[in-house]
């Protein structure tokens, strides 16, 4: 339907220069390319099944087209559905990062992507700060070192280090708030250099919300199926915490053997916020634990092929794990366990 | 090389379609285990793609496996490809390329060294769990070839854990035998990024960065490797060991 709609308008919209976009690099014929609606949502593509094929990387040189009898035309059909750009973000130790956690970014894209609401734009690995004084926990530096040399090959992932630069240790839900914020600055200043007239924009946020609502940008944690489980032990997150969370979106990687369905259905928050909840399963079982690669590393073993191999270099000069690396913080106990019950100071 | 260790060759025959990371990660596995014995000096690793004969389904041109081969290994000091078995025309029985592995690791070692005095290094024949399996089907190998590859050669074979491969090992008379000349190395990870696994992803268009290498999804990209129709691809045709040895049975000695 959607398509038919677009040959019926076509002759029109030839006449706005669609026709000198090249579509062809994108793998579509001009009859059937997507028509930009606003900078941040675009037409659901009836040719492509993943939008990120039929993404143009420079938005702001595609033709702004929106005609009010295009509109009307293609609303009345129930294909009209925008994506929505999203960002990925995983807290954790990385200690070290390990291919698995960058096999979890990949499964997550595929995943989203393939509901053909999201398009992901961007991950982020945010390793946490000393100050969480896990047992065994190196030095920050190290780690974020080790976790940009693992996404040198990555196109899209990236490491901020704004919660490793903490003295203390910040909570999670903090971390996804600061980074949410910085999100939405960069979101108000491209819309600053924006050429498309503001009263054309706002005239049309205002006619179709869904719209205005594509353009917001999301941020979901990326976890795996131990964090979800997390959610529900007593001291260890706050109980608003968890809301906020999952009221981002969470996408949590499950493996086999593992029930994740269950700990939403047995939280009322996480069920409340199930929506919010996207449960991707892993089919091939993928165990690399960073628990398994210092064991290995500290015994002398080879830990090729589980981590980039800039990383296992990296750890050889570094002379980073060792029997000694793995007491650090042996007696003292976890921040948020301190920080949250009477074991610590307050 | 360490005073009084024989020195070892690990030779894994498969197909290789296409060489994943867990592959590598055997001969990892393998050679941290075989050094723990302090009996041994892994020297060399070989790959050894098996050939198109072989007519497994969804196999690609050994021409493409090997290339995929060489840049997965382009980084490893120490595994090399050997396109002697992917030459052939035929299927070779996997003692058959033992045979020549060791006529030619022979002769690396001794170049490698220039030094005839020390002991010949050893081939032994690198495997995963599900290869042991093979052996416990009857009819499936000729007892005398299995017979040679324990007796003469031997085994390493890395298993995810479970006591199957514990159990071909006690069940097989050959391989009882020859026990001193299997070992088995317990892989605590379970990491099955498998052959198969890979080319679904890849054919329904998923993302399978970071289970094989960088270079490699670049290759299988740019020549379209993996797709529905290279799957269907020797579809109903009996394996070629199957057909040539006139037996029943399943597949038998590859790491797929």
């Amino acid at each position: 339907m959607l398509c038919q709609c677009l040959v019926n308008v076509m002759p029109m919209l030839c006449q706005c220069d669609l026709m000198n976009v090249p579509w062809d690099g994108f793998g579509l014929t001009p009859a059937f390319a997507p028509v930009f609606l606003y900078k941040r949502a675009f037409l659901k593509c009836p040719l492509s099944k993943r939008g990120r094929r039929c993404f143009v990387p420079e938005e702001r040189d595609c033709i702004f087209i929106f005609s009010s009898v295009f509109a009307s035309a293609c609303c009345s059909q129930s294909s009209l559905e925008y994506e929505m750009e999203v960002v990925l973000i995983a807290c954790g130790s990385f200690n070290p990062i390990t291919n698995m956690h960058l096999r979890m970014f990949e499964l997550a894209r595929d995943h989203l992507e393939d509901t053909e609401k999201y398009r992901v734009v961007r991950g982020i690995i945010s390793p946490v700060g000393d100050g969480y004084r896990k047992k065994g926990l190196i030095e920050a530096r190290h780690r974020v070192e080790m976790a940009r040399l693992a996404t040198k090959t990555s196109d899209w992932i990236e490491v901020d280090t704004w919660e490793s630069l903490q003295p203390d240790w910040v909570e999670t839900a903090k971390v996804v708030r600061h980074h949410f914020e910085e999100l939405k600055a960069a979101q108000r200043d491209e819309d600053e250099d924006d050429t498309v007239s503001y009263g054309k924009k706002r005239r049309m946020e205002e006619e179709y919300p869904s719209i205005n609502e594509a353009k917001h940008p999301k941020l979901f944690l990326l976890c795996g199926a131990d964090v979800l489980e997390s959610f529900g032990i007593p001291n260890l997150w706050k109980p608003e915490d968890v809301e906020e969370l999952v009221g981002h979106g969470v996408v949590c990687i499950t493996r086999g053997g593992s029930d994740p369905e269950k700990f939403v259905h047995q939280s009322d928050v996480l069920w409340r916020h199930r929506r919010g909840i996207h449960l991707v399963r892993e089919w091939v079982t993928n165990e690399i634990s960073a628990t398994h690669v210092r064991r290995s590393l500290r015994r002398g073993r080879s830990v090729r092929y589980l981590l980039p191999d800039a990383v296992v270099t990296y750890v050889k000069e570094e002379r980073l794990y060792s029997a000694q690396s793995e007491q650090k913080n042996a007696d003292v106990v976890l921040a948020p366990l301190a920080r949250y019950t009477d074991a610590g100071p307050s | 090389m360490a005073a009084g260790r024989i020195p070892l060759v690990l030779l894994a025959c498969g197909s290789f379609n296409p060489i994943t990371n867990q592959h590598m990660r055997l001969f990892e596995l393998a050679r941290d285990h075989m050094h723990s014995t302090g009996n041994y000096q892994v020297v060399k690793g070989i790959v050894s793609p098996v050939s198109d004969g072989y007519g497994k389904q969804g196999l690609v041109s050994a021409e493409h496996r090997n290339a995929m081969a060489k840049l997965a290994l382009q980084t490893s000091d120490w595994i090399t490809i050997d396109e002697w078995e992917s030459d052939q025309p035929d299927w070779t029985e996997t003692v058959v390329t033992m045979r020549c592995g060791t006529i030619r690791s022979n002769n690396c070692v001794t170049h490698l060294n220039e030094r005839r005095s020390g002991p010949s290094p050893q081939l032994k024949l690198l495997c995963g769990a599900d290869f042991l399996e093979g052996f416990r089907v009857p009819g499936m190998w000729r007892p005398e070839d299995l017979e040679e590859l324990a007796g003469a050669y031997g085994l390493v074979c890395v298993s995810r854990g479970g006591l199957q491969p514990e159990r071909a090992a006690h069940e097989s008379d050959a391989l009882w035998r020859h026990r001193r000349n299997v070992f088995l190395v317990r892989e605590w990870v379970h990491n099955e990024a498998s052959a198969t696994e890979v080319r679904r992803a890849l054919r329904r268009g998923l993302s399978a960065k970071y289970l094989l290498p960088d270079d490699v999804i670049d290759y299988i990209g740019r020549h379209a490797l993996y797709t529905d129709a290279s799957e269907s691809k020797n579809q109903g045709t009996p394996l070629r060991p199957l057909a040539k040895q006139y037996q029943p049975g399943g597949t038998g000695g590859s790491l797929a």
